[in-house]
C-alpha cells in the first residue's frame, strides 16, 4: 500500500512538472506570435498589390498581353 | 485528481489560443481605403514609368523604391519629368508600406513589409528591367 501511494505521488508529481512545462511553452509561444512577423502572409499581401499596380495577370496571360497582336 | 484536471482544461485552453493567434495572422489586412488610394495612384503612374523601366533609365532598387539609374537613357527634355515621377512613387511606396503597417495595428512592421516588397517587386520584374542586387549594384534581369 505504502509503495502504490509513493507510486502515486511520483506520478502525480511528473504530471504537474510537465503540464508546468508545457504551460511555460505555451506562453511562450504567445509573446513569439505577438512579435513575430508573417513572412508568407506579408509575401502575399505584396504580390496582390504588385499585380495590380504592375497590371500582371495570373498564369501565362501575362506573356501574352505584353506581345501586340500578330501583323497582317 | 481536480488539479489535473483543472491542468489540463488549462492546457486546451492555452493551447486553442496560440492556434487562434496563429490563424487570425495567416492573412494581412490590406482593404482599406488608403491602401486603394496609393494602389490605385502607383497603377496610374506605372503607365508613365513602364517605358523608363524598359529602357533601363529608372531601376527598382533592394530597398523597396524606385532610382534613376542612367539618366543619358532618358531624352534631355524629358530628365525633370522622371525625376518628379521616381519621386512620387517612392512617396507612395513609403505611404503604402506604412499604411499596411498601421492596417494591421503594427507600426513597427514597416520596415518588413518595405523588404518583403523590395523582393517581390524585383521577383515580379518584367525581363531587361534593372534592379540592384543585394550588394547595391545594378543587375539587368
Amino acid at each position: 500500500m505504502q509503495l502504490l501511494n509513493k507510486g502515486v505521488g511520483m506520478d502525480n508529481r511528473v504530471t504537474g512538472l510537465l503540464a508546468a512545462l508545457a504551460c511555460a511553452l505555451a506562453l511562450g509561444g504567445c509573446v513569439t506570435i505577438n512579435i513575430y512577423f508573417p513572412a508568407a502572409a506579408a509575401e502575399k499581401a505584396a504580390d496582390k498589390i504588385i499585380d495590380e499596380v504592375w497590371q500582371i495577370k495570373k498564369g501565362g496571360d501575362a506573356a501574352k498581353g505584353e506581345k501586340p497582336a500578330a501583323p497582317q | 485528481m481536480k488539479a489535473a484536471v483543472w491542468l489540463r482544461m488549462v492546457l486546451v485552453a492555452l493551447t486553442l489560443g496560440v492556434a487562434g493567434g496563429a490563424l487570425a495572422q495567416a492573412n494581412l489586412e490590406i482593404n482599406t481605403p488608403a491602401i486603394a488610394r496609393l494602389q490605385a495612384s502607383m497603377q496610374q503612374r506605372y503607365a508613365q514609368l513602364a517605358g523608363h523601366y524598359a529602357s533601363g533609365a529608372v531601376g527598382l532598387t533592394r530597398d523597396g523604391n524606385i532610382a534613376l539609374r542612367d539618366a543619358n537613357a532618358v531624352p534631355l527634355a524629358q530628365r525633370q519629368q522622371v525625376n518628379s515621377l521616381v519621386a512620387a512613387e517612392n512617396e507612395d511606396r513609403a505611404a503604402l508600406y506604412r499604411e499596411i503597417a498601421r492596417a494591421n495595428n503594427k507600426p513597427e512592421w514597416e520596415s518588413n513589409i518595405r523588404s518583403t516588397f523590395a523582393q517581390r517587386w524585383i521577383e515580379k520584374a518584367r525581363p531587361g528591367w534593372y534592379y540592384q542586387n543585394t550588394s547595391g549594384n545594378w543587375v539587368r534581369k
